[in-house]
């Protein structure tokens, strides 16, 4: 390999860790701030890109697709966590993984039951369809830059939301006292509404806009799940920074353990996985 | 003599059916009504095919053909009408064998016919290898189930994982192709096309540079893909299928590979994505023992009967399907129905020539088709065919005694 490709193996290692992140930032609100484990995460990011699929071949934009389909998936979290997961905060996770996996075959059999079980593809906006010539025969696709700069406008818009904003001191406050922070006069419901929106809001739109280079199919969900609970365990339950941290590890692990290491790159993430946890139980970023 | 349709192959089941033909015979000659209604008993065929998740089109499309197969003749084989059991084997290794048994020792089925997952196919293997149950695989290629898995009562009557590309070889170097990689998910699958691939290109003198693995059933290709920019090979070897296929190949084209280094495949590639994919597809050359513009009367004939009945186009899994009526029918019209004599039924299968859709084939001594291997080329929303890529390929069944 010699420094030219090492760099742009460089570039595909942060450009995939950005993309984690934006599927894992999600998972890490709800599971770390409100204590549900969410295995329903991956459907709600097929249920996205399914979403930008019907709607974009509507409507015959992506653009529009996606911000029709945002209050969509919002509304949905608004209604599933009044309806479903409202009922088991104080329940053992046992109850929540019961109820979220019986969520996955729910949303498997709707997608089936609504737009079939064929494989589709979504058309990369006119405007971002170029790729850059980088070497003789490889170039990049700028849409895939493109998604990075969103990732990391989101990771910035997280931070400052979650850090520096009253709704965010609110959060953060419930995540450690709810009871505490309800007898302050704070309405804690509806704050948990919104976080439990807002992270399948983020899982939705993350497979809104990964649907033009992943294609839409059948399970999608079920593949980025597991990869996104890596990316929480190892960046550290609830943190966001952390996330981001674990992402582009993951991101960089994958991509050179494919290259230099090939009959072994399917085991590197959960090597990695496993020496972080052996250092730190908690995760890079997690409170003990 | 036809009291004997509920006879299995295990040794228990052989007596008690014995035992009821000799009682049915005595009975016979006072009763002579008793054996036209036996006459009338009707053949059970199992289905054990993916219904739900990702293969489940698969599932029915194979469904599909075999009906067909059994409609254009009267809805009988062999003069016994049908009786069908379903199992949804959800392409789930785990319960493979459960689900085998469902069909083996609960319904005590003449005929399996499944499934279309390489993992559950080898489930299957291991049940109906004790209890000795008829069984003809429609679609699952793993290379050991005609290879060192292989047994009489095994029938299969699509391909072999290695039949797929081993043609290739041949293909590459017509082009004048001299090195390659080979791209696939790490599974048994994709490692038996890949061996299947580089035994038929070493032969022809050419070289497999590298070997290039994705973890299955991870979608992620842009590493790989930067990986083959800087070899440089003269050609670009894949197999993926379905989600995996269609991101594959808009990824090779959004890198910029496409027009640069030639793509090849195994044809599971370019089938059933070409509306997802675009023009990402377009041009590319892959293998496979079915093809669109066949342009033969079968063809033609099947085409249209298949969209008739079910307002489907058929694809390769609704003929392999298909095939497996007809191979079933050629035992069963061979034994006039008396399904209990096994080893005429079976000599009657091997023997038999199908005329498939697909063109006509035969089966190898280990049961699997040896059939012509199209070279197709994406057109438009087609893989049009371009000629055979070789003729009558057998597989070399490696390590099948039986």
């Amino acid at each position: 390999m010699d420094f030219a490709f090492f760099l742009i193996q460089l570039l595909n290692g942060l450009q995939y860790g950005l993309l984690l992140f934006l599927v894992a930032s999600g998972l890490t609100l709800i599971f770390g701030i409100m204590g549900i484990i969410n295995l329903a995460h991956g459907s709600f990011y097929m249920v996205g890109a399914y979403l930008a699929w019907s709607l974009s071949s509507l409507t015959g934009s992506l653009t529009a697709a996606i911000l029709l389909a945002i209050p969509l998936t919002v509304i949905l979290g608004m209604g599933l966590e009044r309806l479903l997961f409202r009922h088991l905060y104080q329940r053992d996770h046992l109850y929540q993984v019961l109820l979220t996996y019986g969520l996955i075959l729910v949303f498997e059999e709707l997608r089936s039951l609504i737009w079939g079980d064929d494989v589709h593809g979504v058309a990369v906006p006119a405007l971002l369809s170029a790729s850059i010539p980088l070497t003789e025969n490889l170039s990049y696709p700028v849409y895939r830059l493109a998604i990075s700069g969103v990732c990391l406008l989101l990771a910035a818009g997280l931070y400052f939301l979650i850090q520096k904003t009253r709704l965010g001191m609110m959060i953060r406050a419930g995540a450690s006292n709810r009871d505490m922070v309800q007898s302050l006069g704070i309405d804690i419901k509806l704050i948990y509404m919104l976080v439990f929106a807002l992270g399948i809001a983020l899982a939705a739109f993350a497979g809104m806009i990964n649907s033009p280079l992943s294609s839409v199919f059948p399970n999608m969900g079920s593949q980025v799940l597991i990869i996104c609970f890596v990316v929480v365990v190892i960046g550290g339950i609830g943190s966001v920074k952390g996330a981001m941290a674990a992402s582009l590890m993951i991101g960089l692990a994958e991509t050179f353990g494919q290259v230099l290491v090939p009959e072994a790159a399917g085991m590197i993430v959960y090597v990695l996985m496993a020496i972080v946890l052996v250092w730190r139980p908690e995760g890079l970023f997690g409170r003990a | 003599m036809h009291e004997n349709e509920k006879l299995g192959y295990d040794r228990r089941e052989f007596l008690r059916g014995s035992t009821a033909i000799a009682g049915a015979t005595a009975a016979g000659v006072l009763l002579p009504t008793g054996i036209s209604l036996a006459q009338q008993a009707k053949l059970k065929v199992g289905l054990m095919l993916p219904y739900t998740g990702t293969y489940a089109q698969l599932g029915v499309a194979i469904t599909n053909g075999f009906k067909l197969a059994v409609e254009e003749r009267g809805g009988k084989l062999g003069g016994r009408e049908i009786e069908y059991f379903t199992v949804d084997d959800e392409s789930n290794p785990a319960k493979a064998p459960e689900n085998t048994n469902k069909l083996v020792q609960r319904d005590k089925v003449d005929v399996v016919i499944g499934t279309v997952h390489s993992g559950v196919a080898m489930g299957m293997a291991k049940v109906i290898r004790e209890s000795g149950t008829l069984w003809i695989n429609p679609n699952a290629g793993a290379d050991e189930v005609t290879g060192p898995l292989c047994a009489p009562n095994f029938f299969r009557t699509s391909f072999s994982n290695w039949q797929t590309t081993h043609a290739l070889g041949k293909v590459l170097k017509a082009k004048g192709h001299k090195t390659a990689v080979f791209i696939t998910w790490k599974y048994a699958a994709g490692e038996q096309m890949m061996a299947g691939f580089k035994e038929g290109f070493e032969k022809e003198g050419g070289k497999l540079t590298k070997e290039l693995y994705v973890p299955f059933p991870q979608v992620e290709f842009q590493a790989l893909l930067t990986e083959i920019a800087s070899i440089k090979p003269d050609a670009v070897v894949a197999f993926f299928a379905g989600g995996g296929a269609a991101k594959f190949l808009k990824d090779y084209q959004a890198a910029g590979l496409k027009g640069k280094i030639p793509l090849y495949g195994s044809g599971f590639l370019t089938d059933g994505v070409l509306e997802a994919v675009g023009d990402a597809a377009e041009g590319i050359e892959t293998t496979l023992h079915y093809a669109d513009g066949l342009d033969t009367k079968k063809d033609k004939a099947f085409r249209l009967a298949y969209a008739k009945a079910f307002k489907l186009q058929p694809d390769v899994y609704a003929v392999q399907g298909y095939d497996a009526g007809q191979l079933l029918a050629a035992g069963m019209d061979a034994v006039k129905g008396n399904i209990g004599d096994k080893a005429a039924m079976i000599k009657a299968m091997e023997a038999a020539k199908i005329d498939s859709p697909r063109g006509p084939w035969t089966l190898s001594k280990s049961h699997n088709p040896v059939q012509d291997m199209y070279l197709r080329k994406v057109v438009g929303k087609e893989n049009k065919v371009q000629g055979v890529a070789w003729k009558a390929l057998a597989d070399p069944a490696r390590g099948c005694k039986a």
